[in-house]
């Protein structure tokens, strides 16, 4: 079982509230690889990284889904997190009262104590905490203020950032992390994530742009499109969807319907 | 006796005198009112929701303006009140006299053992305009009912059934009578069909006593805003009562008072019953000379309401230190998905904005006269487009009304 | 890994997940079997003659409660019960209770050798050792047991600095001057129902007195115990702070579990003189009722503080989240000019607990300013309203108010309702009201959760984040209790 998937997708399909957003998903995503989800607004892409952490309101309706052989859907979400799979938000709910500080240090134990090791105490976590920001640049004001609240949105991707270096998932899910940043700030965060890179992780990378996959380059790249996987191959495709736009799907192979015809890649389908 | 009772018993001779020319249609309207109205009189500031609004005025009205047919054997020559308000001709087709259709909603909205005055209104009853707004249609103007401007008492009694999917602009105009011996007390019923939408505008202006009590009951993915506009006025009180009965409806209440005197109380009251609905409040105050201005508005959200969103907004100028304001904004919330929040604030011209437009060479006066406008503006803003030919007339009074009350102040 | 739930996460619905955890014990609810005395039940002028020979006070103070008591009786006649308040409970029976219960014990108290073993156990139960050698740092403490104060700590200390700190009964006899010029001067006997019972029957409570330019080395507190079966409590407590002193003041309070609700109808006294500063910190625990809404303790109380010198400051600062029903209002009178009168309140409903607290702030003077900062929390069937008067009076020139109050719902059946009143006669003052009613955002929920935190303690920590504000407050020790104090009193119930 040393090579089998840590991820596995089997004809997934689930909805978010009353809309059928993913219709079969197949996908597979093994330890030490890092997999892109490009695809147009509305093809599914922030419903699949919902459905994989187990956001309330999603619902699977038929097909598998495992994280290292177990069925994913009977966990709950903080369960999921502790088993180490991490969400990236797109968008970071803000708590307020909650001190940066605070909630990452509870975090970071609820999952170290499901790793079976012990607390940090208030200075060691501080001490570590201090290292990780360095990586993402962030200020150390940040930490003392209220989870997300009067963050740009900038200082929220940063602190998503920073909160998967502390948590050190296998897989991380980054959900749009590129979204509204200036080049300068999706350089250093690209310089975190790929800090986290390596033979036991794996990395899930939503997008709607290439340009963010410039700096972490993916292993494979997979299309969505209306609920399914249309497309799958290299780094390469990227480009050429950068250049085609998303237009050019319409005429591109996904109308067999099938996506495990479709994907050309070999990430997709083992 | 004291002055109220006295009053009391005026008023009363008067309802029981009318009642004698009821129409059968109404009998039954009128005779309800009757009991509630002998049975509580004018309401006292004992009564929470009458705390700050003494009613004294209303009882020297009655004292001086109807005790000379008081004086007469009670009966045949009381005055009767008049309750006819014009239609325009373009709307004639959707109206009829009340005592001759005699809708089931009559009475139906409000309840007037909340409402004193209602029940008043009720006790005098004699006629009314009922409005009938059929299923899909869309006024092409404004909707104008003038109000009686007469001197004594006027009793006006509105009901309008906006059927599903009608749109309309209508405007209840309480005009300036001469002479300051007059106390309109009217009562409007709206019900408003699934998918309708209204905007109701109250044009308040003038000297005479004023009380108007609107009931607005609003079927599912309905929309209704109010505008009520008052300037000045000795006295006047506003109940508002909307009662959001289907789902997905949804309403805004906007409010503008300028008084430099007199009192000027504005209730609300809005009742999200069913779940998806929104509300929205804002009504302003402007208050300078000796005016005292009251603001009450409650919000309810009923157990099961859920997805409710209420707003409630308050805000208020006093220009003088002889003015009063007193808000009470209330929320009472029985469910939990819900977004509901509420503001009031009480203060006076921002120093530092006048300074500003001193600086840039404006009056004392000039200044503060813009700023005053521009924190009232806001309402006229959201008034309906529409409203284009009766509007200019009524912010040029408002403008005129702004500028002598500050040179007069400034006079002083 | 954890066990996954037969159910599946997916179909657990927020309200379930809280609703299934299991319903904590209240932890104070043990009784003390003690010997105590108590003076037959009812209420007649016979009991106000009884408690005050009891005590053996002068002949003014019975003639007070005797006009206390007058008052009181005319206006039961009247029907002058409060009854505007938002809560529903049947009619009290106040001849069916105890007014008087006391520890049997020693006439006079000169050292703590003198206290019953049985109650310094009681009170050391419940994390407040009042031996010398165990007694907390930094913290005078007066325990009132039922009718009595049982002991105060650090009296010595004080006194060398001129501070006075000691049971009511005690400062009558030691210090009459005193407690005759301010007692019933801020919250007189004739102010309401409640405070008119208290003032004829009050039996103990505490008393401070900081004189002129001192600052109280170290937290005063009183922690009210409730022990004896169908007794009500009815303490009073009178803080005087000189020009220019400062003191903080601590108030804790828990009582046994009975399945008899049990009335507490306390009044409260501040006077802040020129520059003086007084700090009154409160956690209230008395004992909520069950799930079912059985027994618990009606907490009417009457709090007041007046700011009659220039510059003073008095601050409330309260957690209320036990007692079956809670009626309080702590009120600022800012009567100096630029004094300064703050209100941080943190009230938790849960099970069938209801609250209508809030704060009247009075500015008589000119430049004073208040705050309030109100924060709300019902979960269960509770029910809570915030009740508050800002009045600007013609002379608050330049008067400033700022009130923000936030309700928080857990679950569909409970209710949170926000009744301002603003009133302000003058133009040059300004009053600012903001409140806002919610849920806790799933947002907020699925995010904690998905950093690997409980849905249980993303609960608690969310409460705690959105009480902030007032948790800041709380001196240091009174903080953490509070907080750990919140996070208990919504375990079993928030749904």
């Amino acid at each position: 079982m040393a090579d089998s998937p840590m991820l596995q997708i089997r004809k997934l399909h689930a909805r978010a509230g009353e809309a059928r957003i993913l219709r079969g998903i197949d996908l597979d995503i093994r330890a030490g690889e890092v997999h892109a989800i490009m695809g147009p607004n509305g093809s599914g892409k922030s419903t699949l990284a919902g459905v994989l952490a187990g956001r309330p309101g999603f619902e699977i309706e038929s097909g598998e889904l495992l994280f290292e052989g177990a069925e994913l859907a009977a966990l709950a979400p903080e369960e999921r997190a502790r088993e180490g799979i991490f969400l990236a938000f797109q968008y970071p709910a803000s708590i307020p009262g909650v001190t940066n500080n605070y909630f990452l240090r509870a975090s970071l134990n609820a999952i170290r104590e499901q790793r079976g090791q012990e607390p940090l105490d208030a200075m060691d976590f501080l001490e570590l905490a201090k290292q990780k920001m360095a990586q993402v640049e962030m200020p150390k004001e940040l930490m003392s203020r209220a989870v997300n609240e009067g963050f740009s949105g900038g200082e929220k991707k940063r602190n998503e950032v920073l909160q998967m270096l502390l948590l050190e998932p296998r897989l991380a899910i980054l959900d749009e992390t590129d979204s509204g940043l200036d080049i300068d700030a999706l350089r250093v965060l690209a310089q975190g994530v790929n800090a986290l890179r390596g033979p036991g992780r794996a990395l899930l990378v939503i997008t709607h742009y290439q340009r963010l996959l410039d700096y972490i380059v993916p292993d494979f790249v997979h299309v969505l499109s209306e609920g399914r996987i249309v497309l799958s191959g290299g780094k390469e495709l990227a480009h050429e969807l950068e250049k085609k736009g998303y237009g050019w799907l319409e005429i591109a192979p996904g109308e067999s319907g099938d996506s495990s015809e479709a994907s050309a890649g070999s990430g997709a389908q083992p | 006796m004291n002055r109220r009772e006295r009053a009391e018993a005026l008023l009363l001779a008067h309802c029981e005198a009318a009642a004698q020319h009821t129409p059968p249609a109404l009998r039954a309207a009128q005779d309800a009112g009757c009991a509630v109205f002998a049975a509580q009189g004018l309401p006292g500031v004992q009564l929470e929701e009458w705390r700050y609004s003494s009613t004294a005025p209303i009882a020297d009205f009655a004292l001086s303006a109807l005790a000379d047919s008081d004086s007469a054997a009670p009966g045949a020559s009381a005055p009767i009140p008049n309750s006819i308000c014009e239609v325009p001709a373009a709307f004639r087709d959707m109206a009829r006299p009340l005592a001759a259709s005699a809708p089931a909603l009559l009475g139906a909205l409000v309840d007037v053992k909340e409402h004193p005055f209602a029940a008043l209104n009720a006790a005098l009853l004699q006629d009314g305009l009922h409005l009938r707004i059929p299923a899909g249609r869309e006024l092409a103007e404004p909707l104008r009912l003038l109000l009686p401007a007469a001197r004594g008492l006027s009793n006006p009694r509105i009901v309008i059934e906006a059927e599903p999917g009608s749109r309309a602009v209508v405007v209840q105009e309480h005009p300036a009578p001469g002479a300051a011996e007059h106390f309109c007390n009217a009562v409007t019923e709206v019900q408003l069909g699934a998918g309708a939408d209204m905007h109701y505008v109250l044009l308040q202006r003038g000297n005479g006593l004023l009380v108007c009590n609107l009931a607005v009951r609003q079927e599912r993915d309905s929309h209704f805003a109010s505008h009520t506009l008052t300037l000045g006025g000795p006295f006047v009180r506003n109940d508002l009562s909307l009662s959001l009965a289907g789902s997905g409806a949804s309403c805004e209440m906007n409010g503008l008072c300028i008084a430099f005197g007199g009192l000027l109380d504005n209730h609300t009251a809005v009742d999200h019953a069913m779940p998806q609905c929104t509300s929205r409040q804002l009504y302003k105050g402007v208050l300078g000379g000796s005016a005292r201005g009251v603001f009450r508005g409650r919000v309810r959200v009923r157990p099961g309401a859920q997805q409710s969103d209420a707003q409630q907004s308050n805000p208020n100028l006093l220009l003088a230190d002889s003015a009063e304001m007193d808000s009470k904004p209330q929320l009472e919330i029985h469910a939990d998905d819900v977004k509901c929040s509420h503001g009031a604030s009480m203060g006076r011209l921002d120093d530092e904005a006048l300074f500003y437009l001193q600086s840039r060479g404006l009056g004392a006066n000039a200044a503060r006269a813009m700023l005053v406008r521009g924190f009232a503006g806001e309402m006229l803003d959201a008034l309906p487009a529409s409203l284009g030919p009766i509007l200019p007339n009524f912010s040029a009074q408002l403008r005129e009304c702004i500028e002598s009350a500050l040179a007069a102040e400034a006079a002083q | 890994m954890s066990e996954p739930t037969p159910a599946g996460a997916q179909a657990r619905t927020e309200t379930g997940e809280i609703e299934s955890l299991a319903s904590r014990e209240y932890a104070y609810g043990f009784t003390t079997d003690i010997e105590q005395e108590r003076i037959p039940k009812g209420l007649s002028e016979e009991t106000v003659r009884l408690i005050s020979a009891k005590k053996q006070e002068p002949e003014w103070l019975l003639e007070w409660r005797l006009r206390a008591f007058a008052r009181f009786l005319q206006m039961q006649k009247q029907g002058h019960e409060p009854t505007w308040a938002k809560l529903r409970y049947p009619a009290i029976d106040y001849q069916d209770m105890f007014y008087y219960a006391a520890p049997k014990q020693k006439p006079k108290l000169d050292s703590l050798d003198d206290v019953d073993p049985e109650l310094l156990r009681t009170y050391e139960k419940l994390g407040i050792p009042l031996e010398e050698q165990k007694r907390l740092s930094g913290v005078a403490v007066d325990a009132v047991f039922d009718s009595v104060s049982v002991a105060t700590t650090y009296k010595a200390e004080l006194e060398k600095q001129g501070i006075l700190f000691c049971s009511f009964s005690e400062a009558v006899r030691e210090h009459p001057e005193l407690v005759r010029r301010y007692l019933g001067s801020v919250v007189p006997y004739s102010d309401n129902f409640f405070a008119a019972l208290n003032s004829a029957v009050f039996s103990d409570g505490s008393f401070a007195y900081i004189p002129k330019g001192v600052r109280c080395p170290m937290e005063l507190s009183t922690y009210f115990r409730i022990n004896a079966g169908e007794t009500g409590q009815f303490e009073r407590t009178l803080i005087v702070a000189e020009p220019g002193s400062k003191v903080s003041y601590l108030e804790g309070c828990t009582a046994p579990m009975r399945d008899e609700h049990q009335l507490h109808a306390a009044v409260v006294e501040l006077v802040a003189l020129d520059e003086a500063e007084i700090k009154y910190s409160t956690v209230q625990n008395w004992y909520p009722g069950d799930r079912e809404g059985r027994g618990g303790v009606y907490n009417f109380v009457t709090k007041r503080g007046a700011c009659r010198g220039v510059r003073s400051k008095i601050s409330w600062t309260q957690v209320e989240t036990g007692s079956a029903i809670t009626w309080k209002y702590p009120s600022c009178i800012l009567q100096g000019d630029e004094s300064v009168g703050e209100f941080y309140s943190v009230a938790l409903t849960n099970n069938r607990q209801q609250a209508d607290t809030g704060t009247k702030m009075i500015h008589l003077g000119r430049d004073t300013k208040s705050t309030i900062v109100s924060k709300g929390i019902s979960a269960g069937h509770g029910q809570q309203s915030y009740r508050g008067l800002v009045r600007m009076g013609p002379k608050a020139q330049r008067a400033r108010n700022y009130s923000q109050c936030d309700s928080l719902l857990l679950g569909d059946r409970c209710g949170a309702h926000t009744f301002p009143y603003l009133e302000v006669k003058n133009a040059s003052a300004t009053v600012e009201h903001e409140a806002t009613t919610s849920k806790i955002g799933e947002e907020q929920l699925f995010y904690c959760r998905q950093r690997g935190i409980s849905e249980e303690d993303a609960v608690s920590m969310i409460v705690n984040g959105f009480c902030r504000e007032v948790l800041r407050e709380l001196p240091m020790e009174f903080a953490v209790e509070a907080q750990k104090l919140l996070g208990v009193s919504l375990e079993g119930a928030v749904g």
